[in-house]
C-alpha cells in the first residue's frame, strides 16, 4: 500500500477523533475520549474486517464475491437461530449456546459461498449476478424465516420472540493490570495511572474483534509466505498458467471461496452473538458492500482492508461516541449528531475511495473471469 | 445444412432460450418454493391456490395485479436499459424513493408556495418530470463516476441507495413531514387534486400510470433499436473498446444511460405518488430495487419480456396477501421464491442442465469487473 491511501487513512482518522475530542474535552480527559474511541472503532470494524477478508481469499483466487452483504445477514440470522434453539430448545446455557451459535453462522457463511462456488466457477455465471442472486437469496430466506419462526402462531415458539442467549461477553484480558504495575514500578502518578486505565480500555474487547485482527494477520502470512497464499494468487493472476505446472484451478478456487465464506460467516455473528442480542431484518446495512470498497482501497492484501476498514470503522464510533456528549453539542450543531449527517459518511467515504483520487490500486489479473481450461 | 434448416433451428435455439428456459426457471423455482412451505408446516398446494386466487381470482385482483405491476414495469425496464448498455444499476430503490419524495412534494406543497392554484396540465407533469429528473440524476452521478474514473457502479449505486434513503428519512421526518397535529407517521401530506393521475374505471385502483408503463416498455423498446442513441447505448453495452473506435463518445453515452436508468425507477416512484398513494410514506418502496433486478433479468432484458416478468411478479406479491389470510404462510415466502427465480434463471446452466437442453452458443455480457 502506497504512502498516499496510508496518509488518507490516517488524515481521516484524525479528523474524526479529532472532532470528538473537541466535542467532549470538557467533561473527560482526552486521552480517555481517544482510547474509548480506539476501542469503538476496533469493535464495529470488526464486520467490515472479516468483510473485506472474505473478498481477499475469493478475489486472490479470481472470484469476483459481491454477496458478501448476503452472507454476513444470512450467517448473522443463523447463528443467532442456532444460539437460541441450544438455549430454548435444548436448554443449553448462554455461553455454550452462544458458542454454537458462532460455529454454527461461520457454517452459514461457508454454504453460501459454496453457492456462490458451483455457481461462479462450475457454472461459470457472471459472478456480479451471482452475488446479487445471494444477497436476494440471503434476504428473502432470513425474512421468511424471521417471520414464519418468530410472529407465526404455528411455529414452536407460538408466535413470541424467544430470549436470546445474550451476547458473548468482554475477553478478560488483563492488559491494564500490567499497565498499572508497571505504572507502580516506576513511578505512582496520577497521570501514568490514568494512561494505564486508556491503555486498558483499547483492549476491553470481544472474542470476535480480537479473532478478526488474529486473522489479518495469519491471512497476510497465508497469503504472502506459504505454498497455499502462492497457489492462491497463481490461479487469480494467470490461471493457465498456474494450471500448466500442475495446480488445479478449480480446486483451489472452491477452496479460497468456501474458506472466504467461513469468515464472512464469523463477521455476520458479530451482529447478533457480539454486538446486540437480537435479529433484525436487512440489520447489515450494506457493510457487506462497505467491505469490498475496504478491500480494494487495501490492493487486496489483508492488512491493507484491514486499515481501510479501521476508517469506515472510526466513522461509525463518531456517531457512538457523540452521543454521550450530547449536551455539550450547542444546539445550532445539533443536526451533526444525527444519522442523516453523520451517518452518511461511511457511504460518501466508500464513494471518494471507489474514484482512485487517492491513489488506484490493482485487482488480480484474472479477476471476475471463470477459468476455460 | 440447407439455409432454411439453419434459419429453422435458430429459431429453435432463440425460442428455448427466450422462452422455455425462463418458463423451466420458474417452474423449478415453484416447485422448490413448495418443498419450503412444506418444511415449515404448510399446504404448498393450499398456499399456491391462494395465490391464484388473490392475483386473478376476481375483477378486484386483477386490477390490484395491475397496480402492482405498475412499479415493477418502470423499475424493471430501468435495470434492462443498464444492462443493454454493459451497467449493473442495483441502484433503483434510492432512485425511486428520493423521486417518489420530490414528486410528492411538488405535488403538496407547490400550489401554497407559489400562491396559486395549477391546472393539472401543468402541475400533473410538473410532478412527474420533477421525480423522474432526481432519478435521472441520481443514476448519472454513478454513471459519471464509471465513466471517468473507473468507480465501479455496482458499489457506487448501492452506496447512494443508503444515501438517498438517509435524505429521504430526514425529509419525511422533518421538512417534508405531514403537518396534521394526529399524524405521528413519517409521511407527507396528500397531494393536490391537480397532481393526481385519474383511475381507469371507477371503483376500482388500477389506474392510468399502468397504461403509461406499457407506452414506456414500447418507448424503451423504441430507444434502444429504433434510435442511433439507442445502437450506442447496445454498442457501448455489447464492447466499449471498439464502440471507442467506432467514434462514439463512449463516457458521454455511461453517464447517459445510468442516467436514463435513474429516470425510469425515479418514475416508478412518481407514479406511485401521484397515480395510487396521493403521498409518499417512509419504506412504502423497500425491496422494489431488488426485485427489479430479477425482473429485468427474466424478461431477458427485452422491454416485452419485462412487461410479463413484472406481470408474474406482481401477481406473486399480490396474490401472497390472500394466500398469507387463507393459510397463515408468511407473505415473505414470496421472496423467497422470487430469489429462486433468479437463482434459475442467472444460472441457466443449471436449468439447461437439470432438463438436459442444449447449451446456448451466444455469450451475453452482463456486467464488468472491477478492472473496468
Amino acid at each position: 500500500m502506497d504512502w498516499k491511501r496510508y496518509s488518507f487513512i490516517a488524515l481521516v482518522i484524525i479528523v474524526l477523533f479529532g472532532t470528538v475530542v473537541l466535542v467532549g474535552m470538557e467533561a473527560e480527559p482526552p486521552i480517555l475520549i481517544i482510547s474509548s474511541m480506539i476501542a469503538t472503532t476496533i469493535a464495529v470494524a470488526t464486520p467490515l474486517t472479516l468483510g473485506a477478508l472474505s473478498g481477499v481469499f475469493c478475489e486472490r483466487a479470481g472470484v469476483v464475491n459481491i454477496g458478501i452483504e448476503g452472507m454476513l445477514l444470512a450467517s448473522a440470522f443463523f447463528g443467532w437461530l442456532a444460539s437460541i434453539y441450544m438455549n430454548t430448545i435444548f436448554g443449553f446455557g448462554a455461553t455454550p449456546s452462544l458458542i454454537v451459535g458462532v460455529l454454527a453462522a461461520i457454517l452459514s457463511g461457508g454454504l453460501f459461498a459454496l453457492l456462490h462456488a458451483v455457481l461462479s466457477i462450475t457454472f461459470k455465471v457472471d459472478q456480479i449476478i451471482g452475488g446479487t442472486v445471494i444477497n436476494i437469496l440471503a434476504i428473502g430466506m432470513t425474512g421468511f424465516l424471521n417471520r414464519q419462526l418468530f410472529f407465526s402462531k404455528t411455529s414452536i415458539f407460538g408466535g413470541n420472540v424467544p430470549h436470546a442467549p445474550g451476547v458473548l461477553p468482554l475477553l478478560d484480558l488483563p492488559v491494564e493490570n500490567w499497565a498499572n504495575s508497571l505504572c507502580n514500578t516506576i513511578n505512582a502518578s496520577e497521570a501514568c495511572t490514568m494512561n494505564a486505565t486508556a491503555f486498558g480500555n483499547i483492549f476491553e474487547q470481544k472474542p470476535i474483534a480480537i479473532s478478526a485482527i488474529l486473522l489479518v494477520f495469519i491471512s497476510n502470512y497465508v497469503l504472502f509466505n506459504t505454498r497455499w497464499g502462492l497457489r492462491m494468487r497463481a490461479v487469480g493472476e494467470h490461471p493457465k498458467a498456474a494450471d500448466t505446472v500442475g495446480i488445479n484451478v478449480v480446486r483451489t478456487r472452491y477452496l479460497n471461496v468456501v474458506i472466504g465464506g467461513l469468515i464472512a460467516g464469523l463477521g455476520g455473528a458479530y451482529f447478533t452473538l457480539e454486538s446486540v442480542p437480537s435479529f433484525e431484518p436487512l440489520m447489515t446495512n450494506g457493510r457487506g458492500f462497505i467491505s469490498l470498497a475496504a478491500m480494494i482501497f487495501g490492493n487486496w492484501t489483508p492488512v491493507g482492508a484491514w486499515a481501510a476498514s479501521l476508517v469506515f470503522g472510526a466513522s461509525q464510533a463518531l456517531q457512538i461516541n457523540l452521543q454521550f456528549f450530547r449536551d455539550l453539542i450547542p444546539p445550532q450543531w445539533a443536526f451533526f449528531q444525527n444519522s442523516y449527517s453523520v451517518g452518511q459518511i461511511p457511504y460518501l467515504l466508500t464513494m471518494i475511495i471507489m474514484t482512485g483520487i487517492i491513489g488506484k490500486t490493482t485487482p488480480p489479473a484474472a479477476d471476475g473471469q471463470p477459468y476455460e481450461k | 445444412m440447407s439455409q432454411s434448416q439453419s434459419k429453422k433451428s435458430e429459431l429453435v435455439s432463440k425460442l428455448t432460450d427466450t422462452l422455455l428456459v425462463p418458463t423451466l426457471a420458474i417452474v423449478t423455482a415453484i416447485v422448490l418454493g413448495g418443498i419450503i412451505i412444506a418444511f415449515v408446516g404448510g399446504n404448498p398446494f393450499a398456499a399456491y391456490a391462494g395465490l391464484l386466487e388473490g392475483a386473478f381470482g376476481s375483477l378486484k385482483g386483477i386490477s390490484e395485479t395491475a397496480v402492482w405491476s405498475t412499479p415493477y414495469i418502470f423499475a424493471g425496464l430501468a435495470v434492462a436499459l443498464a444492462f443493454k448498455g454493459g451497467l449493473f444499476n442495483i441502484g433503483g430503490e434510492g432512485q425511486l424513493a428520493l423521486g417518489a419524495t420530490t414528486s410528492a412534494w411538488v405535488g403538496y406543497a407547490l400550489p401554497d408556495l407559489l400562491g396559486v392554484e395549477l391546472p393539472m396540465v401543468i402541475h400533473l407533469p410538473l410532478a412527474i418530470l420533477t421525480g423522474m429528473a432526481v432519478g435521472f440524476l441520481w443514476g448519472a452521478i454513478p454513471g459519471a463516476l464509471k465513466a471517468y474514473t473507473g468507480a465501479h457502479e455496482v458499489i457506487n449505486t448501492i452506496m447512494m441507495n443508503y444515501i438517498a434513503l438517509n435524505i429521504v428519512s430526514y425529509l419525511m421526518n422533518g421538512p417534508f413531514k405531514d403537518k396534521n397535529p394526529l399524524n405521528v407517521i413519517a409521511r407527507t401530506p396528500l397531494i393536490a387534486e391537480s397532481a393526481r393521475i385519474p383511475p381507469l374505471f371507477d371503483g376500482l385502483r388500477v389506474h392510468w400510470g399502468f397504461i403509461l408503463a406499457l407506452a414506456m416498455a414500447y418507448g424503451v423498446w423504441w430507444l434502444l433499436w429504433k434510435t442511433n442513441l439507442g445502437f450506442e447505448i447496445r454498442t457501448v453495452g455489447a464492447n466499449p473498446e471498439a464502440a471507442k473506435y467506432a467514434g462514439i463518445n463512449v463516457k458521454k453515452i455511461m453517464t447517459l444511460s445510468l442516467g436514463l436508468s435513474g429516470m425510469l425507477a425515479g418514475l416508478a416512484g412518481t407514479v406511485e405518488v401521484t397515480a395510487l398513494n396521493y403521498r409518499h410514506e417512509l419504506g412504502f418502496s423497500q425491496g422494489y430495487g431488488f426485485d427489479a433486478i430479477a425482473i429485468a433479468l427474466l424478461g431477458k432484458n427485452h422491454p416485452l419480456g419485462v412487461v410479463l416478468a413484472a406481470i408474474l411478479f406482481a401477481a406473486m406479491r399480490n396474490g401472497a396477501t390472500r394466500m398469507q389470510f387463507l393459510t397463515q404462510i408468511p407473505v415473505d415466502i414470496i421472496s423467497v421464491v422470487q430469489a429462486l427465480i433468479l437463482l434459475f434463471v442467472a444460472a441457466d446452466a443449471i436449468v439447461r442442465y437439470l432438463y438436459r437442453i442444449k447449451q446456448s452458443d451466444e455469450k451475453v455480457v452482463l456486467t464488468r469487473g472491477w478492472g473496468g
